[in-house]
């Protein structure tokens, strides 16, 4: 155990219903490093939610520990906690201002007033809010009304950040640039970022590391990369990008079972002939995506994968091709 | 007048129908008996005088000069004292009823509705009356304060402005209890856990989110409570035995024994009018609650 940073030691979380209980979360341990940026990455009801509610103090664990730099959080109230979160529905004060809302945590905490007023109008100029400090959070679009909930966080400079689904609301392009300005706040603040999230082009463009997570507990623990390249189970290889899984054989490979591969490390074999080794098959259709093509490729045995290329081929619907995997890029997996 | 008007107009009728016969109608009537003069023996004689109001604030010496007698101002005054009162009471009692409430599971929050509206089901008289048999002297309360020798003698509990006070609150608390706890039920309880996240404790949640997001239901509670007790003539006459004069008393004995019908008619007035200065205040007061963050 690192001694600073969080440390989620077998934590659970069991929620009666319906006469059953579910385990929302389920024995999950993990460490998050001080000032990392990690992602909990996973499909709707794994836990997600619930895990970070249990570090920000809004839900008692039903076992196991979370220290915070070595020290046990359990017994703190919420209020007592270096951590703040940003809600998934921001949660924003509907009764006060942008500037009060900023400083409502800062207040709590019993600051001078001069402090909170100049702490909330640097986080205005972080936020590019300038000049709406007196408006109410009706008043504003939902991609500022993140920004004030992010401020709102921000500014009392907690050791971790709790970010629960914080960028699902806003639009492709402001989610974009929330991105670069989060990682951003992260890098220049120090703060640990724990960020939910289960969008995966997000969790792999922004983390540090990234846990992925299934039914309560972690299915894969690791750097972005680790996660792309070699998912550990065939739910972390679907769920994170597009994964083809074959038999091996189809391959002309002489492992057992299914074998894994990403669209993008395929490639067309020019010229193939039905005697070609390799996999075989019939381009069923061709999706136009911009910056890459995507080409659904139907096999002898109905099977169908997915070939993503670069630059457009010199093939068309209904053309038999075959296609090659490199090696080094098989994904082998449980 | 254009076809739209024209037909606005008469889709509008049976709510201005309504409108007329059961709110303007009889205000305009009270308002008018109260210029008007007595007549012997009840009703008005059609004849304009300021008598009535002049009534409110003076009192004819043996000789027939005016002389100012505070005596219904002091009676005003004490409803106004008794009705504030209550209704601070009311919402002492009344949020926190209104918070179990809200917090119990959605399921079993329409058993507690139902539990506080009970009173409604049997007439407020008889309600009233069952206070009296609790309070007098030989009624349920001292009789048991006596036997257990906790009191040599019993207490006067009844016709006092305790038991005034004691009636209105009983009286009038579903009325406070029901908005606030219509307002709190749809609060967005996330922003109670926001503030937590933020390092508030329990009372500075109270104080800076809670109540201020409560204030809408808080206030139609203190104005429903607040309205019908200044002008409340069961508490008084029942549990104030009647000696203890509110201007719900003052008025009802104006129309019945006392025969002055423009009189009552204009301390109904002069009611309606400072009800409508203690609105005006509330509001002004809620909207500095609303804002006091
Ligand atoms: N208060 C609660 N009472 C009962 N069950 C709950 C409660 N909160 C969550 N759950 C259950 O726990 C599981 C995990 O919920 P959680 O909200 O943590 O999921 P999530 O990963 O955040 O999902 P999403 O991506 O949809 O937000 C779900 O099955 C959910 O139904
Ligand atoms: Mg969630």
């Amino acid at each position: 155990m690192s001694p600073t940073g969080l440390s989620i030691q077998s934590v659970s979380k069991i929620f009666p219903h319906a006469g059953g209980a579910v385990r929302a979360v389920d024995e999950v341990s993990l460490d998050i490093r001080a000032n990392e940026f990690f992602t909990l990455l996973g499909p709707s009801g794994c836990g997600k939610t619930t895990l970070l509610r249990m570090i920000a103090g809004l839900e008692t664990a039903d076992g196991g520990r979370i220290l915070l730099d070595g020290e046990d959080i359990a017994p703190l109230p919420p209020s007592k906690r270096p951590v703040n979160t940003v809600f998934q529905n921001y949660a924003l004060f509907p009764h006060m201002t942008v500037a009060q809302n900023i400083g409502f945590g800062l207040e709590m905490q019993g600051r001078p007033a001069g402090d909170i007023s100049r702490a909330v109008a640097d986080a205005l100029k972080t936020i590019r809010l300038e000049g709406m400090e007196s408006r109410r959070p009706a008043e504003l679009s939902g991609g500022q009304q993140q920004r004030v909930a992010l401020a709102r966080a921000l500014v009392n400079h907690p050791k971790v950040l709790l970010l629960d689904e914080s960028l699902s609301a806003l639009d492709y392009k402001l989610r974009k640039e929330m991105q670069i300005e989060l990682k951003r706040l992260q890098r220049e603040s120090g703060i640990t970022f724990i960020f939910v999230t289960h969008d995966q082009d997000e969790a792999l463009s922004m983390s540090d590391r990234i846990a992925v997570m299934s039914h309560g507990k972690v299915a894969q623990l690791g750097t972005p990369q680790e996660i792309y390249d070699h998912p550990a189970t065939r739910f972390v290889a679907d769920f994170i990008g597009i994964c083809n899984f074959l038999p091996a054989a189809d391959l002309g490979l002489k492992d057992a079972g299914e074998i894994g591969f990403r669209p993008e490390d395929a490639a067309f074999v020019a010229g193939a002939t039905p005697e070609t080794p390799g996999a075989k098959g019939r381009i069923a259709h061709i999706t136009y995506r911009g910056a890459v093509t995507h080409y659904l490729i139907k096999l002898a045995d109905g099977r169908t994968v997915t070939l993503s290329e670069d630059d457009p081929q010199d093939v068309k619907v209904d053309d038999d091709i075959a296609f090659a995997v490199a090696p080094d890029r098989l994904i082998r997996c449980a | 007048m254009s076809p739209a008007r024209k037909k606005s107009l008469l889709l509008l009728s049976p709510f201005l129908a309504v409108m007329g016969a059961f709110f303007l109608m009889p205000l305009l009537l009270i308002a008018a008996y109260s210029f008007l003069q007595a007549g012997p023996n009840g009703g008005v004689v059609w004849h304009f005088s300021w008598d009535a109001y002049v009534q409110i604030l003076y009192t004819r010496d043996f000789d027939g000069t005016l002389v100012f007698d505070a005596g219904y101002l002091q009676i005003f005054w004490r409803s106004l004292k008794l009705a504030g009162i209550c209704t601070a009471l009311c919402l002492l009692a009344g949020f926190p009823m209104a918070w179990h409430m809200a917090t119990r599971p959605p399921e079993k929050r329409n058993l507690w509705i139902m539990l506080v509206t009970i009173p409604f089901w049997t007439n407020l008289l008889i309600r009233t009356y069952a206070w009296m048999l609790i309070l007098r002297t030989d009624g349920l309360v001292n009789n048991a304060l006596v036997k257990t020798h906790l009191i040599a003698q019993p207490l006067t509990l009844l016709y006092n402005d305790f038991s005034i006070g004691l009636g209105l609150l009983y009286s009038y608390l579903p009325f406070m209890v029901l908005p606030i706890y219509a307002n709190l039920e749809r609060m967005d309880w996330r922003l109670v856990e926001a503030a937590q996240d933020l390092y508030a404790t329990r009372a500075q949640t109270l104080r800076r989110v809670i109540l201020p997001l409560a204030a809408p239901g808080i206030l139609a509670g203190c104005v429903l409570v607040f309205i019908p007790a200044i002008g409340s003539f069961l508490a008084p006459d029942l549990l104030g035995g009647g000696k203890r004069m509110m201007i719900g008393t003052l008025i009802a004995n104006q129309f019945s024994f006392a025969r002055n019908w423009p009189f009552g008619a204009a301390a109904s007035v002069v009611l309606m009018a400072v009800v409508m200065l203690g609105l005006m205040l509330m509001a002004r007061k809620g909207r500095g609650l609303q804002s006091l963050v």
